[in-house]
């Protein structure tokens, strides 16, 4: 296979390698620790501050960095439990069909009538908070998305005649989701995942952002726009610069999945050699 | 002789923009075109047949543009044209007559205002004139109620009146040249004689040129006065229509001609049936897709099943397979009835009934080698494993004439045809009693249907096995049949050994379905409308 | 059909009606301990559940509550005992006030943008739109926001930074107090709507009756006004509501930018504050208005289908 990959999407995935990295390796090269106050409120840009300080006085790269941490970690376990319960009940949908297909299916019609975010601000108004019920509220409502994606991909599948044969040939279930219809809706669904991931780091954000998410002395991107914003009238951008961080992670994932996207429609379901 | 011609085109070549190194899809192609007179383009997918057709209207699809010669229409080269000159030109002097009418018109307008739109667009009538010509083409053009057809939608009419609305349409303008472009083969063959009869009037009466595009050379044998044989974009021969017909000078057409004439010699019956299906009745009560249908086939015996589309031939093989259960009857396997729900049978059960598709693509898994979607079968019934089984694939691949290598390849790196082989060895490797063959050649060029009905027969006799073979052609049957099932809006009409099917007297359906299919000599279509209008 | 749809919506809107109840009542959690905090003396927890009438079962308070819904008394909010109906009327108005400014200024500009997407298909501008859209899809709502007020508000003080709206205000004062919100949201939703635009026109234009038409000698113009346009209205319309509907969601983080006492803000802030009654007023709204925009959606798709307005 002839591995060519576009300068978009190796920009892509240059600058999420670098994020990631960042975020893993935060305690090691943050200059100062997360809490720690250490210059006066809002200085601006300076060597010892690379990005200045923020409202109380931390500073904030040093901040950005243990920040992505959480966004991203977050983000990452909200995107698996959405994908892992929506791949598996959209496949279930799709090649079972009947009842479970319809129960199923109204279902997620009927969690997608109220906008997700409506919803998970609902929820989110008794339960007490806890990063266990974000993750789980963020997971949940997504998984929705990703049902309609897999459960129309695999209905696409399900009926090739390819799988009819596998039908007449006395195939379990098993063997016709795994061997015949996951490995044709994987392209599908990997660009899925950078975009559902995406969405997370978004609605983690604009959770943070209204405060129903991330509580302090915690730090999310999202929570550290809402401590900053304050700045912004007087002309400080401390705000911007998580906001910043968040769009370019945003970004480059998206080019990546369009990457994959356009690579799966070019190949129009044929092997890739 | 050049100067009375009305089209005149000279060495001309198409090829796809912006292609590195070039893709050329017609090269070095020269004719010319007389009023009144009609030319068939005959040719197999990628012969290029329809680009020629459509250039003389200036038109490319997708990238295709002219890279080269001249069109000349009354003298003038539109290759120079730009794209005012072009709709000048287009609907008013040439007019185009689409394959498949159905997508054709604009779901959101009717007929009659779709018909006399370029007319209008072009000045030609008043509005109150070209709704009178458009009324005079659809009584000539034979089409119910002549006078109101017009104002219905196009999802209100079937699909044989709309390509002859589709025919007034591009007639409505007086053009000097119609390119059809296979306008009859998604029909059919019982639909697909009318519409013929209806477009060769229709061409006398008005006298306009023609350019007939297709890859039927009996169909085109009605219609035209010369044939231009095409093959991957060349010109390989041409000449009036008696003599590519009767006297062909180059070997491909000898091939396209000889394709259908194949003949099955019929086999004797045989010790008693494999395979029974007794009174299948499938559906509710008034609206049944099957009514009372018994038929069986003997052991190495082909019975070919043939009906239109909505005969109900491949609800039948539906509930073979028992993906559908029938209302009533069942289907019996040597003499011993099999349940009627595919999940109910036996691993053998299923083993012995086997089955091959029309579309060949998408019956393998794109993401399958070869070999794995041969050797799934060997696996799943037989247990084999490793090396056993990869010699047993390749004995299989040996079998349906391919190289051993091809046991490593992706479907997507195959042809048609070599996909269709694949799909046989696939079936062959269950070691199946039955096969049914859903429509496994309509989908193919016929010179490679020809080789695959060739690669069925030579398998039937090395294995004995049973075919029970979907179609509706019916040269295919004559090609492969022992006996013969006709089927008609879920009736059987007829059903016997191939001698007799075929053999007067006809039921009336029979007759009018055997008598439609064209005939590779001249004059068979006038000769069919002149006895059937007695 | 359309009967059928109008039905089928307000089945939804009834299970709906469920679902918020439920979720903020019968989840896991005492939803009074909740509001008072851990400290809560045990008097106080109780006289609380009794003013929620939360001893009662739960069917007969939902059926209360959606009786109380029904005859337009939304009950009173639990911080500070004004009736919610009242409250929510004028932020309801505000609200659609910014929403519509917003959707006035970019649905025209959406579809237009499409449209120049697909007459220059693969050459430069729609190069540009589509990058555009891949950056513009991936910005979070506060970082639109909150740049345009650094520069169009504090850098070049050209808008007010708070969007505040009071009663009896000038339309043209209102009109600037919340132009920068519109803008915002106009950024928001304009990407979106455009790609889809785009996508959905393309559809058409590839379709067997565009060439048709081509080769009857029809000029651009005419194929496109005559023959694109009559079938591409649906799917726009299509695009535009699912896109009014996104609209809608992204009101609420835009509102507490520019601290525009809208309903988004009402609603986040008594979710901070565990006022319930409030909070499921404000959320049902939303999704009667989601709803709603899915049903015109709908509709219009039926309504423009030939084959529906002339049966065979």
């Amino acid at each position: 296979m002839k591995l060519s990959i576009p300068l978009s999407a190796l920009f892509g995935i240059a600058v999420t390698v670098t994020i990631v990295g960042v975020a893993v390796l935060a305690p090691w090269i943050a200059p100062y620790s997360m809490s720690e106050i250490v210059g006066e409120v809002w200085e601006p840009m300076s060597t010892t501050h690379l990005l200045g300080t923020d409202t109380l006085g931390r500073d904030l790269l040093s901040r950005l960095m243990f920040g992505a941490r959480t966004t991203l970690w977050i983000a990452a376990l909200a995107t698996m439990i959405s994908f892992c319960l929506g791949t598996f009940l959209g496949l279930a949908a799709a090649v079972f069909g009947g009842w479970i297909d319809q129960v199923l299916s109204r279902l997620v019609d009927l969690v997608m009538a109220i906008p997700t975010l409506i919803l998970a601000l609902v929820i989110l108004s008794v339960l007490a908070p806890s990063l266990t019920t974000l993750i789980l509220v963020m997971g949940l409502l997504d998984s929705t998305r990703v049902f309609r994606l897999t459960r129309s991909v695999g209905h696409d599948i399900v009926v090739m005649d390819y799988v009819e044969a596998a039908v007449l040939r006395g195939e379990g279930r098993l063997w016709i989701i795994f061997r015949e219809i996951l490995p044709n809706a994987l392209s599908p669904l990997i660009a899925e995942l950078g975009l559902r991931f995406i969405f997370m780091v978004l609605f983690l954000s604009a959770l943070s952002f209204l405060g129903l998410g991330i509580q302090p002395p915690e730090a999310d991107w999202g929570g550290m726009v809402k401590e900053n914003k304050d700045g912004i009238v007087f002309g400080i951008p401390a705000a911007l610069i998580p906001a910043a961080a968040i769009a370019v992670l945003a970004i480059s994932v998206n080019l990546i999945a369009d990457w994959v996207l356009k690579r799966t429609s070019s190949l129009k379901g044929g092997q890739n050699v | 002789m050049y100067d009375s011609s009305l089209l005149d085109v000279r060495n001309l070549e198409i090829s796809v923009a912006g292609a590195e190194p070039p893709i050329r899809i017609v090269q070095d192609v020269s004719f010319s075109l007389e009023k009144g007179k009609v030319l068939g383009l005959i040719g197999e997918s990628g012969a290029g047949k329809s680009t020629i057709g459509m250039s003389t209207l200036g038109y490319g699809r997708g990238k295709l543009h002219i890279s080269g010669g001249q069109v000349l229409l009354n003298g003038r080269d539109i290759t120079q044209g730009g794209r005012s000159e072009l709709n000048a030109l287009r609907g008013k002097e040439v007019s185009y007559v689409a394959q498949s009418a159905a997508a054709s018109f604009n779901p959101a307008h009717r007929l009659i205002d779709q018909v006399v739109e370029a007319t209008l667009e072009h000045g030609l009538m008043t509005a109150q004139q070209a709704h009178h010509r458009a009324i005079e083409l659809f009584a000539a053009l034979g089409l119910p109620s002549p006078e109101t057809i017009g104002s219905r939608y196009p999802h209100q009419v079937s699909g044989g009146q709309l390509q002859r609305v589709m025919t007034a349409m591009a007639l409505c303008s007086e053009p000097d040249l119609i390119v059809f472009d296979e306008p009859t083969t998604a029909l059919d063959v019982t639909t697909q004689i009318g519409v013929l009869a209806a477009i060769k009037n229709a061409i006398k009466q008005t006298n306009v040129a023609a350019l007939y595009v297709t890859h039927d050379l009996a169909v085109v044998a009605q219609i035209a006065d010369d044939i231009m044989v095409l093959r991957h974009g060349k010109m390989v021969e041409q000449g009036s229509v008696e003599q590519i017909i009767y006297a062909p000078t180059q070997e491909y057409t000898k091939a396209l001609l000889s394709v259908r004439t194949t003949q099955h010699s019929e086999a004797p019956a045989g010790q008693g049936p494999v395979l029974e299906v007794r009174g299948v009745t499938v559906g509710y009560g008034e609206a049944d897709i099957l009514k009372d249908v018994t038929l069986s086939v003997d052991p190495g015996h082909t019975l070919a099943i043939v009906g239109e589309s909505g005969s109900g031939k491949s609800t039948l093989a539906r509930v073979v397979t028992g993906l559908l259960s029938p209302r009533l009857g069942d289907v019996a396997f040597e003499n011993a009835a099999l349940p009627l729900k595919q999940s109910d049978r036996s691993r053998d059960q299923l083993r012995d009934i086997q089955m091959i598709y029309q579309m060949a693509d998408v019956a393998m898994n794109p993401r399958q080698t070869v070999e794995a979607i041969i050797g799934r079968p060997l696996s799943f019934y037989f247990g084999l494993r490793g090396q056993e089984r990869s010699a047993r694939v390749y004995e299989l691949l040996e079998a349906i004439e391919l190289p051993i290598e091809f046991a490593n390849r992706y479907p997507a790196e195959l042809s048609g045809g070599q996909k269709q082989r694949v799909c046989i060895a696939r079936a062959l490797a269950a070691d199946p009693k039955v096969i049914i063959c859903d429509e496994v050649t309509s989908a193919l060029d016929p010179l490679v249907a020809e080789d695959i009905l060739l690669l069925l027969e030579k398998l039937q006799k090395e294995r004995d096995v049973a075919y029970l073979f979907i179609t509706h052609d019916l040269a295919t049957v004559k090609a492969i049949a022992d006996s013969i099932a006709v089927m008609h809006q879920g009736n059987l009409v007829r059903y016997g050994p191939k001698s007799q099917v075929l053999s007067p007297p006809f039921d009336e359906y029979t007759a009018t379905l055997l008598s439609s299919v064209p005939e590779m000599r001249l004059g068979w279509l006038d000769e069919i409308i002149a006895a059937r209008s007695v | 059909m359309i009967a059928q749809r109008v039905a089928l919506s307000l089945l939804i809107l009834f299970a709906v009606s469920v679902v918020i109840f439920v979720g903020t009542e019968i989840l896991p959690g005492d939803v009074a301990q909740n509001i008072l905090g851990q400290t809560a003396t045990p008097e106080a927890l109780a006289n609380l559940r009794e003013k929620m009438g939360l001893n009662e079962p739960a069917l007969s308070r939902y059926l209360s509550w959606l009786g109380g819904l029904l005859q337009g008394d939304l009950g009173v909010a639990l911080t500070n005992g004004r009736d919610i109906a009242e409250s929510l009327i004028s932020r309801f108005g505000n609200t659609l006030f910014l929403a519509a400014v917003a959707a006035i200024m970019s649905v025209p500009l959406a579809i237009f943008l499409g449209l120049v997407a697909v007459r220059y298909r693969d050459r430069w501008p729609d190069k540009v739109i589509s990058a555009a859209t891949l950056t513009s899809i991936s910005l979070p709502e506060f970082f639109i926001g909150y740049l345009l007020m650094l520069f169009f508000a504090v850098k070049f003080p050209a808008f007010p930074s708070v969007a505040s709206v009071y009663d009896g205000m000038g339309f043209l004062a209102r009109l600037h107090a919340v132009a920068l919100p519109a803008f915002a949201l106009t950024l928001v939703v304009l990407a979106h709507m455009m790609r889809m635009t785009r996508a959905a026109v393309l559809n058409v234009m590839e379709s067997p009756f565009i060439e048709t038409a081509e080769l009857k000698g029809l000029s651009s113009f005419k194929v496109i006004y005559r023959h694109a346009l009559p079938n591409a209205i649906a799917p726009i319309v299509n695009v535009v509501m699912l896109n009014m509907a996104y609209l809608i969601v992204g009101v609420v983080v835009i509102e507490v930018i520019f601290v525009y006492p809208g309903l988004g803000q009402y609603l986040v802030d008594h979710v901070a504050k565990r006022d319930v009654p409030v909070v499921q007023a404000a959320g049902l709204i939303f999704a009667v208005i989601f709803i709603g925009l899915n049903l015109i959606a709908d509709i219009t798709a039926l309504l423009s289908n030939p084959r529906l307005r002339h049966p065979k």
